[in-house]
């Protein structure tokens, strides 16, 4: 990690100004909660919620081989987007294991944007500019591929919620449309050009929008005062963790590491095993065939105990058989909820397990993910 | 921030009232706006001895735990049974119906050791 100061993004002096308050998070200063984690969270379930997503790292790879060597360093397959179109997907090292996770979207046909997570973008681009197509002089432009670095000079803000919509149209224009879900499009506002992504990481519909730093606060603050009439809450990474475990959505760091496979984690939907070729493969092939020995499971606690906390202990009966990896309370569900890797054997739906808290034993169900689904 | 004058505070954040023999112990507005929401509280089993330091409870907010201090020598003789159902009361009225326990103190010099509202608005800034 590095060990200059914090960066702020370009809507710190906002969160200063609305009273958030703020924790370092993967390098930056961010807002942690703006009132009430809770009240934050049933805003997004409920109405609309604004998030600054400015800390994660936009990384533009182009070039005319650009779409063949992203397939060989990333796990799902890129001839499946078309253009404007976007994909989950993983950055694993040799062994399989999980460098980062992220949303790669096809912006022009050999023109990407990659949106990391901010505490490893610095990690990322070493990794990705490590692996470049060696350009020798007798290799034609043709295996030529870029990367830059993008993330100082983009903002991000998410807008997450069921009346998205609404609040797209009072900002955008009743007759511009809503790009289709995982899709990516550029939008005038105010005399700018922003990109509008329909993704989000909360479980709800919702808008990712990136644009120039310089335009954040402008867009940002128009957001808040036309989400008025719909009930916007700006959120802090407490709600957007909330809300993310709610719906079993993976954070980086806590739920996958280098030394956690996509398949034991229970995301191999997003690995496209049939590529011929990309790192990690021969890995997740052997874990495919060996079988994970433990699992990434959902669980919900069955009494209105003390909410689950990462590292804490899972058991069956007086066996260890994992560790949890993210938990807290579940606003909308008002229990005990998280995630935890768990021997194999034990993995199955409608396990009976027990987390230890605080050498006290608590009785948790092993369920299906995502644990909360809208009604 | 509220910090009332008629209290004594402990350096990890409780307010002290004296109730006689006893004293009522919760934690700060300061306190309870640093953890936010709170969304459950472990109290302390009653009857048990407690020394001065030693934590004898934990507030969760959805973020994190944290212990709470006895800050005297004693027993405690109450606990805030509310706070099982509704622990949003340590946000709403942290020095009223938000209350922890009550000890019975052992030696009520050992109060000369807590600090007074100035020395905790100090401390905290």
């Amino acid at each position: 990690m590095s060990e200059t100061a914090e960066k702020t993004t370009p809507l710190y002096q906002e969160h200063l100004r609305l009273g958030a308050k703020i924790i370092p998070f993967g390098g930056w200063l961010m807002p942690v909660q703006y009132t009430s984690i809770l009240e934050e969270h049933q805003a997004v379930r409920n109405n609309v919620g604004i998030f600054d997503i400015s800390h994660m790292g936009q990384l533009i790879v182009s070039g005319p081989a650009a779409a063949e060597w992203l397939n060989t360093m990333l796990t799902n397959n890129i001839d499946k987007l078309e253009v404007d179109q976007g994909q989950y997907t993983f950055l694993l090292n040799e062994r399989g294991g999980i460098i980062d996770d992220l949303i790669v979207y096809r912006i022009e046909e050999q023109k990407f944007l990659l949106v990391v997570n901010a505490a490893h973008t610095a990690e990322d681009i070493a990794w990705l500019d490590q692996h470049l197509p060696a350009v020798e002089a007798a290799v034609s432009a043709a295996n030529q591929v870029r990367i830059d670095n993008r993330s100082a000079d983009f903002g991000g803000v998410a807008i997450q919620g069921p009346r998205v919509a609404e609040l797209f149209h009072a900002l955008f224009g009743n007759d511009v449309d809503l790009p289709p879900r995982n899709h990516i499009v550029d939008l005038g506002f105010d005399g700018t050009n922003v990109s509008v992504a329909r993704t989000g990481y909360t479980g709800e519909d919702g808008v990712e929008v990136f644009l120039r730093a310089q335009d954040a606060a402008e867009f940002w603050n128009a957001a808040l005062e036309k989400g008025k009439a719909f009930g916007i809450k700006a959120c802090g990474l407490g709600a957007r963790d909330t809300l993310r475990l709610e719906v079993c959505y993976p954070l980086n760091g806590s739920d996958l590491s280098p030394e956690r496979n996509p398949i034991e984690a229970g995301l191999g939907l997003f690995v496209d095993l049939t590529k011929p070729n990309f790192i990690g493969r021969e890995a997740l092939l052997k874990a495919k065939e060996n079988g994970s020995p433990e699992k990434l499971v959902a669980f919900r606690m069955q009494t209105k105990g003390p909410p689950p906390r990462p590292h804490y202990s899972v058991f069956d009966n007086s066996e260890r058989i994992g560790e949890v990896t993210s938990g807290t309370l579940s606003p909308s569900l008002n229990y005990g909820i998280g995630m935890a890797y768990v021997s194999a054997p034990h993995a199955k739906i409608g396990t009976r397990i027990d987390i230890e808290i605080r050498s006290q034993k608590f009785p948790a169900i092993i369920e299906k993910k995502p644990l909360y689904k809208k009604s | 921030m509220n910090v009332p004058d008629d209290l004594l505070y402990a350096e990890t954040h409780e307010w002290i009232r004296r109730e006689g023999d006893n004293v009522r112990v919760g934690i700060t507005d300061h306190a309870q706006s640093e953890l936010t929401d709170v969304v459950y509280v472990e109290l302390p089993k009653m009857d048990r001895q407690a020394n001065s330091k030693e934590a004898i409870a934990v507030v969760e907010s959805v973020k994190a735990a944290s212990d709470i201090y006895s800050p005297v020598k004693g027993t405690v003789v109450e606990v805030n049974k509310a706070l099982e159902s509704d622990p949003g009361l340590i946000n709403r009225e942290p020095y009223g119906e938000g209350w922890i326990f009550v000890l019975k103190i052992d030696n009520a010099h050992d109060l000369e050791q807590l600090k007074d509202a100035a020395a905790y608005r100090k401390q905290i800034g």
